[in-house]
C-alpha cells in the first residue's frame, strides 16, 4: 500500500485505499462465503445446480431477509425488535379473519399490511414514549401478539384463500424468478438507498453511536426511532402476506421462532449488535449464505432442527472468529 | 434505591393476593390449602429457573438458552436412566447438574472472554442445545415406561406433606436469599449489575462474575432438567419449549431491572408465583388456556412499564455492556 520504510516517524499521506477496504471488509469474506457454499453445495448434490431448484431455495431467505432489512436499520439504532414473528401470526390471522367475512385479494393485502404497522406503533410507544428498554417489550409483545392469534384460533386454522391472493406467495413474474425474489430485491433497494444514502440514515448510525450526542446534534431520536418500529412492523406485515400466501393457510403457530433467523440473518451481515455500524449489502449477502446452507443441507435430508444447529454455530461463529483471530494478532504482535 | 424494593414486592404480593380472592369469588376450592400446595408444586421449576435467571440478569446479562439446556439435561438424563436402570437418584442429580453448569460455562466462557453479546451468545446455544437433543435422541420420546420407579418417583416423594419437588424450590429460595445478602458473590454480583466501572475498582473481575452468573443459571436449569423430565415422566425434543420467555417473564415481573444490578429474590418467587396462579386459575375460571400467552404478555408490559416509573433515574441501557454512560434520553 503506502510507503513503510524505516522512519522514526511515518505518517501516511492517505489511509487504505477504498479497493483494499473492500478487499479486507466482512462483507467480501462473506461474499467469499457465499461462493464457498455454493460450490461445495455443487459438489455435494447433484440437484443443486438446476434453476427451478435455486428458485425454490430462495423462499428460504426472501421473506426473512425482508424483515431483516428493517431488523438491520433498529439494530444499528441500538433497539431490537423479537417480536416480529409474532407480528406476522397476528397478521395472518388477521387476514384470515377478514377471509371469514369475504374480504377479496386486495382487502387482504392491506389488512396484513395494516396490522403490521399497528403492531409496529404499538411497540414504539412502549419504546419510546413511555421510554422502555426495546428487548422487554418486544419479549411482553412476543407473547401477547401470538397470544392474541392464539384466542382468536385456538388449536384451528384458517383456509381456502382466493386463488388471486397465491400469487404473492407462489406467483412467478419471469422464468424461474419468483414474485417474492421481486419484491426481497425492491425492498433491499429501497432500505439500501434509505440507509447509505439518505440524511435519515446517517441519523440512524449517529443514535445508533452515540443518542445523546445525536439529540444535542438536532437529530429527533424518538421520532426516528419510531419510525424505524413503524418499518419493522411493515416489514413483518409485508412478510405476512407472502407466507400466508405461501402455505394457503394460517396457523396461530406460524413462523414460529423466525425472529432468531431474522436476527440472525443481521448479525451475520456484520451489523453491529450493540448498534452503530453495518449495511445492508451485507444483510443481503448474508440472506444468501443463509438460504444456501439450509437448502444445501436439506438437498442432503438434513432435518430442519439439525440445521439449526449449523444456524447457530454460524451466529456464534461469525461474532466469534474475528475476535479470536484479533485476539490471537495482539499476542503475535 | 434498596428503600423501593420491599414496597414494589409488597405492590406484587397484594396483586397476587387480590387475583386469588378474585378467584376465589368464582371458585372457592381453589384457595384451599393443599390446592395452593398443588399450585406451589407445579410453579416450583419456574421459580427454580427464575432464581438463576435473577442473578444473570442482575449481572446485565441474559440467559435465553435455559429451556433448551433443561430439556437436553432432561433427554441425557432419562437416556442414561434408560441404559443404566440401578444408577441412584443421587448420582443422577449430579450428572443433571454437571451438565447443566457445563452448559453455563460454555455460554459464561464466550460471554467473558469473547466478549459476545450475551443475548447472542445464549440465542445461539439455545438453538444448538435444541439441536443436539434431536441429534441424541435421534427424535425419539422416552416414555414413562422405560423410566426405572425411582427417577420418576423421587419428585413425587412426599416429605412434611410436601413433594421433594417444592421441597427442593423452598431449599433453593433460602440458599440464594443468603447467597445474595450474605456472601461475598451475592454483593459483587450486585456491584457488577449496578456499575460495572466501580465494581472493578473495587476489584470484582465483571467478566468472571458474569462468567459465574451463568454457571449458576446452567446448573439450576440442569438441575430442573431431571427434575421435569421425571415428574412428567416424559423426555423428547420440544419439551420446555419457549418455557425461557416465561422465566424472563416471571423475573421482568418480579421487578429485576433488564439494565441489571437491580432486584431480589422475593421479586423472582413472587413473580414466578404470579405466573404459576395465572396459568393454574385460568381452567379453573373457564377461560381457555389459550388465553395464558396474551395474559403473560400484558403482565410483562405492565410491569415493566410500572417498574420504569419507580426507577426512572437509571439511564436505559440495552445490549450495550459497558462503556455508554447514559442510554437513551426521554
Amino acid at each position: 500500500m503506502t510507503d513503510t520504510s524505516v522512519q522514526a516517524r511515518h505518517v501516511p499521506d492517505r489511509l487504505n485505499t477504498r479497493a483494499y477496504r473492500t478487499f479486507r471488509s466482512w462483507e467480501a469474506l462473506l461474499l467469499a462465503v457465499a461462493i464457498a457454499i455454493f460450490i461445495i453445495n455443487s459438489f455435494a448434490s447433484p440437484y443443486f445446480l438446476s434453476a427451478w431448484n435455486l428458485s425454490d431455495a430462495t423462499f428460504n431467505f426472501t421473506e426473512k431477509a425482508m424483515i431483516a432489512f428493517a431488523m438491520a436499520l433498529l439494530i444499528i439504532s441500538g433497539e431490537i425488535d423479537l417480536s416480529v414473528a409474532s407480528i406476522i401470526a397476528l397478521a395472518s390471522t388477521a387476514m384470515g379473519l377478514a377471509l371469514q367475512y369475504g374480504a377479496g385479494t386486495p382487502e387482504l393485502v392491506v389488512i396484513g399490511l395494516t396490522v403490521g404497522l399497528l403492531c409496529g406503533a404499538f411497540n414504539a410507544v412502549f419504546v419510546t414514549v413511555l421510554g422502555l428498554p426495546s428487548i422487554v417489550v418486544t419479549i411482553g409483545t412476543m407473547s401477547l401478539f401470538r397470544g392474541i392469534s392464539f384466542i382468536i384460533l385456538g388449536d384451528d386454522a384458517f383456509r381456502g384463500y382466493p386463488a388471486s391472493f397465491s400469487w404473492f406467495g407462489q406467483g412467478y413474474i419471469y422464468w424461474v424468478f419468483t414474485v417474492e425474489m421481486l419484491l426481497f430485491v425492491i425492498i433491499a433497494v429501497i432500505y439500501g438507498v434509505l440507509l447509505h444514502k439518505t440524511n435519515f440514515g446517517r441519523a440512524v448510525y449517529a443514535i445508533g453511536n452515540n443518542p445523546t450526542g445525536a439529540l444535542f446534534s438536532g437529530i429527533r431520536v424518538q421520532r426516528v426511532k419510531f419510525i424505524l418500529f413503524l418499518l419493522t412492523g411493515l416489514m413483518s406485515g409485508v412478510a405476512a402476506v407472502c407466507l400466508t400466501s405461501r402455505l394457503g393457510s394460517t396457523r396461530p403457530s406460524i413462523a414460529t421462532g423466525m425472529e432468531l433467523e431474522v436476527v440472525t440473518m443481521v448479525v451475520l451481515g456484520g451489523v453491529n449488535i450493540l448498534g452503530g455500524s453495518g449495511s445492508i449489502p451485507g444483510v443481503v449477502i448474508a440472506a444468501f449464505v443463509m438460504g444456501l446452507v439450509t437448502f444445501g443441507l436439506g438437498l442432503l435430508n438434513v432435518p430442519g432442527i439439525v440445521m439449526s444447529i449449523f444456524i447457530g454455530l454460524l451466529l456464534i461463529g461469525v461474532i466469534a472468529l474475528p475476535r479470536l483471530w484479533a485476539m490471537y494478532a495482539a499476542r503475535r504482535a | 434505591m434498596t428503600r423501593f424494593i420491599p414496597v414494589r414486592e409488597a405492590i406484587l404480593a397484594a396483586a397476587i393476593l387480590v387475583l386469588m380472592i378474585l378467584i376465589a369469588s368464582r371458585f372457592a376450592g381453589f384457595v384451599a390449602p393443599s390446592n395452593l400446595a398443588n399450585v406451589f408444586n407445579d410453579t416450583a421449576p419456574l421459580i427454580i429457573l427464575a432464581l438463576g435467571q435473577m442473578v444473570v440478569i442482575l449481572t446485565r446479562c441474559i440467559d435465553l438458552s435455559v429451556a433448551a439446556n433443561l430439556a437436553l439435561t432432561g433427554m441425557a438424563v432419562a437416556m442414561i436412566n434408560v441404559a443404566m436402570p440401578g444408577l441412584p437418584i443421587p448420582v443422577i442429580l449430579v450428572i443433571a447438574i454437571a451438565m447443566g453448569a457445563v452448559m453455563g460455562a460454555i455460554n459464561g466462557i464466550l460471554v467473558w472472554k469473547l466478549e459476545i453479546p450475551p443475548i447472542v451468545v445464549t440465542l445461539g446455544t439455545m438453538t444448538i442445545f435444541r439441536g443436539i437433543i434431536f441429534l441424541i435422541s435421534d427424535g425419539k420420546w422416552v416414555n414413562s415406561h422405560e423410566m426405572s420407579p425411582a427417577f420418576t418417583g423421587f419428585p413425587r416423594a412426599e416429605f412434611l406433606g410436601l413433594p421433594v419437588l417444592s421441597w427442593i424450590a423452598v431449599a433453593c429460595v433460602i440458599g440464594f436469599a443468603i447467597m445474595m445478602s450474605r456472601t461475598p458473590l451475592g454483593r459483587s454480583i450486585f456491584a457488577v449489575g449496578g456499575n460495572p466501572h466501580a465494581a472493578v475498582y473495587t476489584g470484582i473481575n465483571v467478566g468472571k462474575t458474569q462468567f459465574v452468573a451463568f454457571v449458576i443459571s446452567g446448573a439450576l436449569a440442569g438441575l430442573t432438567g431431571y427434575l421435569w423430565v421425571s415428574r412428567f415422566a416424559v423426555a423428547y425434543v420440544d419439551i420446555a419449549g419457549g418455557f425461557e420467555l416465561e422465566v424472563v417473564a416471571a423475573c421482568v415481573i418480579g421487578g429485576i431491572s433488564i439494565a441489571g444490578g437491580v432486584g431480589s429474590v422475593g421479586g423472582a418467587v413472587l413473580g414466578a408465583i404470579f405466573l404459576g396462579v395465572v396459568k393454574n386459575a385460568l381452567p379453573v375460571v373457564n377461560i381457555s388456556p389459550f388465553w395464558q400467552l396474551a395474559i403473560s404478555g400484558s403482565a410483562i408490559l405492565i410491569a415493566v412499564a410500572f417498574n420504569a416509573r419507580a426507577g426512572r433515574t437509571k439511564g436505559r441501557i440495552i445490549l450495550k455492556s459497558a462503556e455508554t454512560p447514559t442510554g437513551g434520553t426521554s
